[in-house]
């Protein structure tokens, strides 16, 4: 029976890899080359789609939007949500314990319920195609998930050195800054690779909120890209290639914080 | 020692926010549910329950929301299934397992409008993945038209998302695993359990919490599916692949009737909500001990 787990391993290995590879052949084929082997590996080398989709400077703009978005909402919702999991667990049980909930309760909201308004809101507040907006609305939308892991992770701090520095005449800033910040730095690196990785692959908010062609972050970017490249497979898988790359190099460097950030964000109860 | 008062200056900017963006637009919305409201123009008229009523007798409503369980009970079984058939086999820390279980997370780190991508390739029923692999086993006849054919597309599309998070899966799977005691696991063999007794008598009781968890987390997670399926078919072909997702996207931003878009929301809301109180208090309740 020993064979049945290795091969049951071996088959879904195949079944993850052969799709991801056959990306990266068919980015690299010809379109007559695509159309005569569509599924074995590229003659050659050929990185022309690449040159091609690198060639006007939009592409580069595309990252570099991604980046800003996904850092900026990435940085700002740890500083809020790091801020507001260390009150909590150093507030008693009745503020504690109310906002708390209030936060928690936000899980049970998916995106697809407060879209409308949110994109209402938004167009009333005339930041429909900015990237600021973006950030703001990305960030309060996490606010819930990262509030409830940081909580969590907060929680088991050692109170005992807390309350020595607040002895010791510490005001409630140092003690955020110089001990609960530096004892929580593993559980913050997992929860920003959690959040990088939620952010940088997102369509929806962006699709609502950004109007301008030259403000499309990478999964919109792709999503459009259908429209010009409708059946053009090697181009397509280009585009595939290109924005899944930076996300692939990032998860194999950082696979330890990846992985168990998904572990507690998946942990909500 | 009692905390400092600075205290509530912390949760000023990210409570002002979260109340500012996230509660205010949730409330916001159950208000648009009950008006005629499309979108643009600056006024629109209180209807009452019409929309919900609408939204009754809709049967792209019904089909989306018959459609959103089919999705959710496929991806449920498949996910659960094949990352705990994975995981079993992957407990052991060693460098092997430790490449494959990054292998089989990598499909999580992607975007799905990617995934979306890569899967409607592989379906391609001429230049795809898998009817070529088909056509070259023999298998001829087993090719099918995996996102055209108004049957088969909406598992089609489960099988994506499963592909998508199973890595994710294995990973609960593993820390459930490996926090079971080595020692009842031998005890079990010594007292001459054979494999599938030890499972089914030790270990799966003790993995009940994480089999909970993996359940309905992959639950809630399909149901709110919606790059994937916006992705691959829009919804197509003939509201096969419609979820109430995708339909409230639509109804609001295709056809312009926000109004009954945000009644549609509400819908969903409750449904979720029942999802996400009744997984906790599934995890709440099945505390084996020993």
């Amino acid at each position: 029976m020993r064979w049945l787990g290795r091969f049951a391993l071996a088959f879904y290995a195949a079944v993850v890899a052969a799709p991801l590879l056959l990306v990266v052949f068919t980015s690299m084929k010809t379109t007559p080359q695509f159309y005569a082997d569509p599924i074995g590996p590229p003659p050659a080398w050929n990185f022309s789609h690449y040159r091609d989709l690198f060639a006007g400077q939009t592409m580069w703009r595309y990252f570099g939007n991604s980046a800003l978005v996904t850092a900026s909402s990435v940085a700002l919702e740890l500083a809020l949500a790091g801020m507001i999991a260390y009150g909590i667990v150093r507030s008693g049980r009745r503020l504690g314990g109310f906002l708390f909930a209030l936060f928690a309760a936000g899980l049970m909201v998916p995106s697809q319920v407060n879209m409308i308004p949110i994109y209402a809101l938004m167009r009333r507040l005339g930041w429909t195609n900015s990237l600021t907006g973006l950030v703001l609305v990305t960030a309060a939308v996490l606010l819930p998930l990262s509030v409830f892991m940081l909580t969590g992770f907060m929680r088991t701090l050692p109170k005992a050195l807390l309350e020595a520095g607040a002895i010791d005449g510490a005001g409630e800033t140092t003690l955020l800054v110089r001990i609960a910040l530096p004892l929580s730095a593993p559980y913050l690196a997992a929860t920003a690779a959690f959040l990088f990785a939620i952010v940088w692959n997102d369509l929806l908010f962006p699709m609502l909120l950004i109007g301008g062609k030259d403000k499309l972050t990478l999964p919109l970017a792709l999503l459009q890209f259908r429209g010009e490249y409708v059946t053009d497979y090697p181009m397509l898988m280009t585009g595939v290639a290109v924005s899944t790359a930076p996300m692939v190099l990032l998860f194999l460097f950082l696979q330890r914080y990846f992985i168990s950030g998904a572990l507690a964000g998946s942990l909500k109860g | 020692m009692k905390p400092g008062k600075s205290l509530l200056l912390f949760f000023l900017p990210g409570t002002a926010l979260y109340l500012g963006l996230f509660v205010y637009p949730t409330l916001t919305g159950l208000f648009y549910s009950v008006t005629d409201w499309d979108g643009l123009s600056p006024s629109y008229r209180f209807v009452g329950a019409d929309n919900y009523v609408s939204l009754a007798g809709d049967i792209v409503f019904r089909k989306a929301l018959g459609n959103s369980l089919k999705f959710m009970l496929a991806v449920v079984v498949l996910q659960t299934v094949a990352s705990l058939a994975l995981a079993l086999r992957l407990t052991r820390r060693n460098k092997r397992t430790a490449a494959l279980r990054a292998l089989y997370f990598l499909p999580t780190v992607i975007s799905s409008v990617s995934v979306g991508f890569i899967w409607t390739f592989v379906y391609d029923p001429s230049l795809g993945l898998l009817n070529s692999l088909l056509e070259r086993a023999e298998l001829g006849n087993w090719t099918q038209n995996w996102l055209g054919d108004m049957k088969l597309a909406i598992f089609s599309v489960a099988a994506a998302q499963a592909w998508a998070h199973i890595g994710q899966m294995i990973v609960l799977f593993v820390a459930g695993l490996q926090a079971i005691p080595a020692e009842l696991l031998e005890a079990a063999r010594l007292d001459g359990g054979t494999r599938w007794q030890v499972f089914r008598r030790v270990t799966w009781p003790l993995l009940a919490p994480a089999a909970a968890l993996v359940v309905s987390y992959t639950t809630i997670q399909s149901f709110k599916a919606f790059d994937l399926v916006f992705t691959m078919t829009g919804g197509g072909p003939a509201y096969s692949t419609e979820i109430l997702s995708t339909y409230i996207y639509g109804a609001a931003f295709t056809n312009g009737t926000f109004g009954l878009a945000s009644s549609a929301s509400v819908v969903f809301l409750l449904l979720v909500a029942l999802m996400t109180y009744l997984q906790f208090r599934l995890l709440r309740a099945d505390r084996v001990s020993y």
